[in-house]
């Protein structure tokens, strides 16, 4: 080993503490070692699942922030209906089921010697690695929008967090009569019904609080991109005269200063722009070379959610590119994170992996207490070399109701408990 | 040489025969509503947790469901049914 070398992994020894060895397999002796590198719904399941079906796996899982906060319910955070405290999840959970959670940030994964190297120094060896890099944003496409977000005058809350409280802020001192306007990307993006349940909801604020405002919606996609019927059933029974949608409509550009969002074919002027930029797989997964498909998407084998560039490295969640009618959502994640935790234990145990068949339950508010699911079921084809919605399953709700929206906080606590508890 | 050595270790390592996890890994999925092991973690929650439930009575009603769940129901086998049944009905409550 060489002096670097050694450095390198003594650094790692006191941020995980409890790296004194050498890689195991060349320890012979030593638990098999599983570094996860992600803590959203896809990584922390993974984690947690990867204790709970083998608990002699050595699980250590970095993440860069020290509180979870969730994207599914956040849209409610935005329109007052709920609070950030409700949404947000230690991750203690996840240390109560043996998970070594390391506060830090992966900057470097070195798949021909099975470490990542972390940003307060050091590294961590795996046998096998999980990478749930989530998405980041291709900014670059729409002119002036970067700068304008680090002024925090046009913002995306598509990471649920500060920027969840600071447009919940913006709608706040908002005046009645002003103009709230979401423009929303070309799919594939995480959540597809994201920015309609935003929408829905924000107009439902506005009816209680603000009844003369308005809500635009400025789509690039042709149509609704998920749940249309639904959506726009409830826009015309609740918010006609408030929300207004425009297809077709492709952000390309944001003058701040007269907050203007500038569109191919015309000019949009408001009082509060909310632009959700078009995505990719997170930063780390560019890093570590796992991209493969148009610059934007990892591809996976779906029996196992390896990796098809690095091979003994696993990948979950919105970076991967979606098999057929597979939504970027939490419930695919944390799904995934099964898939891939079934396949390492089989692998670590020198058993061939079988595929697994998932599910996805996803809810959207389209007002404060109803909302309405959309559910399918992803299976393993030989044929077709991917995971496939199976023939007569799945689909929408008939009609929003509040049962459903009961049952949809259901599911986010549930999915929380399932994922960090 | 190394890998040899480590091949060999896990090999020796693996139990003679593959484990049957295929209900484990079928119901897995089901824990974003039902809880993790179908052990209720929301309080108050419209459903039942399903960990040590009759496994018949478990099968019954998937196969029965006429709300959103059949939805989901529809998308498993008779096997994989009784695959998923069986291992809630073996989980302790």
């Amino acid at each position: 080993m060489k002096r670097r070398d050694f450095l390198w992994l003594a650094g790692a020894a006191t941020a995980a503490g409890s790296l004194a060895g050498l890689p195991s397999g060349a320890a012979g002796a030593g638990k098999a070692r599983v570094v996860v590198v992600g803590g959203g719904f896809g990584g922390a399941t993974a984690a947690k699942y990867l204790r709970l079906w083998d608990p002699a796996i050595e699980v250590t899982l970095v993440e860069r922030t020290d509180i979870f906060t969730s994207c599914p319910m956040s849209n409610l955070v935005l329109a007052g209906f709920t609070r950030m405290d409700d949404i947000r999840r230690s991750y203690d959970g996840l240390r109560r089921h043996g998970v070594q959670v390391v506060n830090d940030e992966v900057t470097a994964v070195d798949a021909d010697r099975k470490r990542v190297r972390l940003l307060r120094g050091g590294a961590l060896i795996y046998d096998r690695l999980v990478i749930a890099p989530g998405i980041d944003f291709r900014f670059g496409e729409i002119e002036g929008y970067e700068a304008a977000m680090q002024a925090g005058r046009v913002l995306h809350a598509w990471k649920a967090g500060a920027q969840t409280v600071e447009l919940r802020r913006q709608l706040e001192q908002m005046r009645d009569g002003g103009v709230f306007a979401i423009s929303v990307p070309m799919t594939p993006f995480r959540c597809p019904p994201g920015p309609y349940e935003r929408a829905s909801l924000v107009a439902d604020y506005f009816k209680r609080a603000k009844p003369r405002a308005k809500v635009l919606v400025l789509d690039a996609n042709p149509d609704v991109a998920s749940k249309p019927g639904l959506f726009k059933a409830a826009w015309r029974e609740y918010y006609a005269g408030m929300l207004e949608y425009r297809p077709n409509s492709t952000a390309i550009g944001v003058d701040a200063a007269a907050m203007t969002l500038k569109l191919e074919v015309e000019d949009v002027k408001a009082d509060v722009l909310n632009v959700v930029p078009p995505q990719r797989a997170g930063d780390i997964a560019r890093k570590a070379g796992l991209i493969t498909t148009s610059q934007h998407w990892c591809d996976v084998d779906w029996r196992t959610m390896e990796s098809k560039a690095l091979p003994g490295v696993h990948l979950l969640g919105d970076a991967t590119l979606a098999a057929p009618a597979m939504p970027k959502s939490a419930s695919m994640a944390n799904n995934h994170a099964k898939i891939a935790a079934a396949a390492i234990v089989e692998i670590l145990s020198g058993r061939p992996p079988v595929p697994v068949q998932i599910l996805s339950t996803c809810y959207s508010f389209v007002s404060r207490t109803e909302a309405v699911h959309v559910a399918s079921v992803h299976a393993w084809s030989d044929a077709d070399r991917t995971l496939k919605t199976v023939p007569g399953s799945g689909g929408v709700s008939p009609a929003r109701s509040e049962a459903e929206g009961t049952l949809a906080w259901h599911w986010a606590r549930t999915i929380w408990a399932d994922s960090f508890g | 040489m190394k890998a040899v050595l480590i091949a060999a270790v896990a090999l020796a390592a693996a139990p003679a025969f593959a484990q049957d996890n295929q209900g484990r890994n079928l119901a897995a999925g089901c824990a974003i509503c039902h809880g993790t092991e179908g052990r209720a973690s929301d309080q108050g929650s419209a459903l039942i947790p399903l960990a040590g439930l009759p496994k018949d009575h478990i099968a019954s009603q998937l196969r029965a469901f006429r709300d959103g769940m059949q939805q989901l129901a529809k998308g498993y086998s008779d096997a994989q049914i009784d695959a998923i049944a069986a291992w809630y009905a073996a989980r302790k409550r």
